[in-house]
């Protein structure tokens, strides 16, 4: 009993520590990115007393932006308005964070790990219905940009939380339908599960990814999903040429640093999703539980211990998981921002729709194939 | 659900239930509200029924309350009085209030426990619910779709401006006095 | 184990603070959230009595509640919307139009 515990708490830290350092490094990544699209260099700055330069080594930007970022902003004055509601207004940044963060819980990064005679399955969590948690916890999250909003006693403040929550429910459908698809198709709302049917390969070589099989569930739940993190084409909610910052204009310090992080937070979180549901998760091409099986016509076979599998299996899906916050970055930094209309013209009239379309066609596949 | 898990559900549904009639600000009484409504989907899936109690949390607190929080801020409610001005009204609403909670004890504490019956395998799964739905409840089912459509229609025509003016339908004439003024 | 009679009367209990909240407050809209918590109070305990029985019925009409509640609190606030803009009060003690 108390081994399993300490089991379950050590899955917990390593899964929030994974998540909260890939978060942390999006901070530069973002800023090296946009300095790359825009031609500049960017983030150069930050060095402790020089020592990397001095050295003749490069200045070391990630690990000093990491560091030299929250000490800025937590050093900062945090303030809080005349007339705001203080305890709201405190509460608000971390009720849109603590969501954002306990749905890793549920998320698998890797098959199992055998111990000695122990099987532990690497996903913090072993929840049954996680697709259906995922769901719930990200429909709590809109409390939090609503009420940072409200709390502010401030009108751009309010606008931005209004445009925020409006727009987080509308793209919740979209979501929803997309990771309804999925589970229609898999037959199962245990993401554990979903990920190992992913594995195994078509035609002896295309591995089994559900982008195969529901190519239109991934444009849904990658757009849809760049909307529920509110980034640029759809960052209307803080559209700083209309409301200055939208929700977050009344904070500073710390608070603020906390909603930033909840934004890379829900980018990680996306491409997490897209990752498992589409890209097999941890599934690596063509490894199975004893090695890897390549594909060909003698197939040639390498044996893996399983602790390697395992190992293997965590980078597959943290590089998986990079790829697509870089995709995001890419996308946040090249489109131009959407007119309110469009984006409630979008989710409404284009990606619902065609999410309940999706929805119809796959559970009409499903049968005709011979589901359950 | 072992005892003291249901016991601090149980006190935090308790006192954001409270919470919801004791507090002045309408928001502050939609979050409570919203609390209690969380901690009884924790509950739900305290009691096995899995996926209602998400089902619960996405619909109540993610959908439904939100709807709640918009027209607070739609109508820029305020603080207020906790409750009516009107002393009868408060003795009795009060009175109602305890006899009620006497009735339900009075009938509890002669109620006797029920058996257990044991559990089917898959109890509370979202596949169990949802072959109970599409089986045997089929009808209600399609009925309520048509009972969502009817209510989104029927929100909409409520809700809208009639064009021109801010009010939905022809106020009588002192009221639309007060909303000139209010607008000028 | 908590026994079912807990679940029981903690619905009892969120239902007789429902009602009161019904009685007592005269904003329409908090009356309205106190119909929202009697109607989960109701919901509770069908799903706690459905486990003591050992069938999903009672979970299936919890579904139900669920579904026709959001039909309700869309109905029902725009009612308090149409209310609120052609009397510009939400005060239960001020409608009474219908009153003799």
């Amino acid at each position: 009993m108390a081994i399993e515990l300490v089991i379950g708490a050590v899955k917990a830290l390593v899964v929030l520590l994974l998540v909260l350092n890939v978060t942390g490094s999006m901070l530069w990544f973002e800023r090296k990115g946009a300095a790359l699209i825009q031609d500049r260099i960017g983030a150069n700055r930050a060095a402790i007393f020089g020592v990397g330069r001095r050295m003749g080594l490069p200045n070391l930007g990630l690990i000093n932006t990491l560091i030299a970022d929250p000490i800025k902003l937590f050093t900062k004055e945090d303030f809080v308005p005349a007339g705001a509601d203080r305890v709201l207004h405190s509460l608000a940044p971390f009720l849109a964070l603590f969501p954002v963060l306990v749905t890793f819980a549920v998320v698998p990064i890797g098959d199992v790990l055998r111990i000695g005679s122990r099987t532990i399955t690497l996903q913090a969590a072993n929840l049954p219905a996680a697709a259906l948690y995922v769901l719930a916890v990200l429909g709590v999250g809109v409390y939090g940009v609503a009420l940072g909003g409200w709390a502010s006693n401030n009108r751009w403040a309010l606008l931005g939380g209004i445009r925020a929550s409006a727009q987080m429910i509308s793209y919740e459908m979209a979501m929803g339908l997309a990771i309804l698809a999925v589970v229609v198709t898999y037959g199962t709302v245990d993401l554990q599960t979903i990920c190992r049917m992913q594995g195994g390969v078509w035609f002896g070589w295309l591995p089994r990814w559900g982008i195969v099989l529901q190519p239109v569930s991934f444009i849904l739940l990658l757009v849809a999903g760049i909307a529920e993190s509110k980034r640029v084409p759809f960052d209307l909610p803080e559209g700083e040429s209309e409301l200055v910052a939208g929700y977050f204009t009344e904070y500073s310090g710390g608070k603020q640093a906390v909603f930033m992080m909840t934004d890379f937070a829900e980018v990680v979180l996306v491409s997490v999703l897209i990752t498992l549901f589409f890209f097999g998760g941890w599934q690596v091409p063509w490894l199975y539980a004893d090695g890897f099986h390549f594909p060909g016509p003698h197939g040639a076979f390498l044996a893996l211990p399983n602790y390697a599998v395992a190992i293997l299996q965590i980078i597959a899906f943290w590089v998986k998981t990079l790829f697509f916050c870089l995709l995001q970055i890419l996308v946040r930094w090249t489109l131009p921002r959407l007119r309110y209309d469009q984006l409630m013209g979008l989710g409404w009239k284009g990606l619902l729709p065609l999410g309940l379309l999706n929805l119809v066609v796959t559970a009409f596949v499903v049968v005709a194939v011979g589901g359950r | 659900m072992p005892l003291w898990l249901f016991a601090f559900f149980a006190i935090i549904a308790v006192v954001s239930a409270l919470g919801v009639i004791l507090q002045r600000h309408p928001v502050h009484c939609l979050l409570a509200l919203a609390l209690a409504l969380l901690d009884i989907g924790a509950l739900f899936i305290g009691l096995g029924a899995e996926a209602l109690g998400f089902l619960q949390i996405i619909i109540y607190v993610g959908a439904i309350m939100v709807l709640f929080l918009f027209v607070i801020w739609l109508l820029n409610l305020q603080r207020e009085g906790l409750a009516t001005e009107r002393i009868g009204l408060k003795v009795i609403g009060t009175l109602a209030a305890a006899a009620l909670g006497a009735e339900l004890c009075a009938l509890l504490v002669h109620a006797g426990p029920a058996p257990a019956a044991p559990l089917p395998v898959d109890y509370g799964s979202l596949r169990s619910l949802a072959r109970l739905l599409f089986a045997n409840y089929l009808v209600a089912f399609e009925v309520t779709s048509a009972l969502l459509l009817a209510a989104m229609v029927g929100a909409i025509g409520l809700a809208r401006r009639i064009p021109g003016t801010n009010a939905v339908a022809a106020p009588p004439s002192d009221v639309a006095d007060r909303l000139r003024s209010a607008a000028g | 184990m908590t026994p079912l009679n807990y679940f029981v009367v903690l619905s009892a209990v969120l239902f007789v603070i429902g009602v009161a909240g019904v009685l007592l407050r005269r904003n329409v809209i908090v009356m309205f959230m106190s119909i929202e918590l009697m109607l989960n109070a109701v919901n509770l305990a069908f799903v706690a009595f459905g486990r003591q029985l050992g069938n999903a019925e009672g979970q299936v009409i919890v579904f139900f509640a669920i579904t026709v509640a959001a039909a309700e609190a869309a109905v029902g606030l725009g009612i308090i919307i149409a209310v609120f803009r052609n009397r510009m009060t939400l005060n239960a003690d001020e409608l009474k139009l219908l009153r003799w």
